[in-house]
């Protein structure tokens, strides 16, 4: 996936009201059921459903079945865990790009 | 929000063709990267790079001469104990651009979505892991 790629997708994920409204929900309440994400908020069970596997797609949510019922939670950790580790790889590189200045200029 | 590149931009106060021969000559290349490399880079061949027990396989891509310079590996950070084989690699890019008798460099390094989040949470667990042996060992220093 490209760098536009991903960033396209995951803000594509995002854009949208409902979407930002169940992640809110999400953070604050941690794991609800579809039925528990669906009440107040005048939007079908069907609606929501689609919506969180929009949200799963890209890595911002996952499921686990309850009985009959689907849970769903906030994945934060899996943004978080490969922005630590892009920025221990981007460490590197600086270090080594400091290396080839002082190579090259010295 | 990009978890699938890096890229990196540095002036460089030397002629191009002397940063060409740092990144594309590979005994040079080695001393400034500091690794050992067991032959010269040439497209399509895979040069093999050791430091200690630290061992990468550099797969070079393409070559344009004075401007570009890319390959593949496994990227860091890198456990000697595990097989990376399977795994995706990430491509490295290397470009040159002049500017006022210094040279620009830019380093992208990209793919990282491919790279298994499994490995990359592994990776952050080997460095807390790491830090946890530093500071034993200064414990140990100044007890």
């Amino acid at each position: 996936m490209s760098r536009s790629g991903s960033a396209v997708v995951l803000f594509a994920a995002l854009g949208d009201a409902t979407r930002l409204s169940l992640l809110r929900r999400l953070s604050v309440d941690g794991p609800l059921s579809i039925t528990r994400l669906s009440e107040g908020t005048g939007v079908t069970r069907q609606a929501i459903t689609r919506h969180l596997d929009a949200l799963g797609r890209v890595g911002l949510v996952r499921d686990a079945r309850r009985g009959r019922e689907r849970v769903f939670e906030l994945d934060a950790k899996r943004l978080e865990i490969a922005r630590q580790y892009l920025d221990r790889v981007a460490a590197q590189w600086d270090a080594a790009a400091a290396r080839l200045k002082a190579f090259v200029e010295g | 929000m990009s978890t699938d590149r890096i890229e990196k931009r540095v002036v460089l106060r030397a002629p191009r063709s002397r940063v060409w021969r740092a990144i594309s000559d590979a005994k040079e290349f080695g001393t400034w990267f500091r690794i050992t490399l067991d032959g010269a880079f040439a497209e399509g061949r895979t040069v093999r790079g050791s430091h200690g027990n630290f061992k990468v396989e550099f797969h070079v891509e393409r070559i344009e001469p004075e401007r570009y310079f890319s390959y593949r590996w496994h990227p860091y950070p890198k456990d000697p104990a595990i097989d990376y084989s399977a795994e995706s690699m990430t491509l490295v890019e290397f470009t040159l651009e002049e500017a006022d008798g210094a040279t620009v460099l830019t380093i992208v390094e990209s793919g990282f979505d491919r790279v298994p989040l499994a490995r990359r949470a592994e990776a952050f667990r080997m460095n807390t892991e790491g830090w946890g042996g530093q500071i034993k060992n200064l414990e140990a220093y100044v007890s």
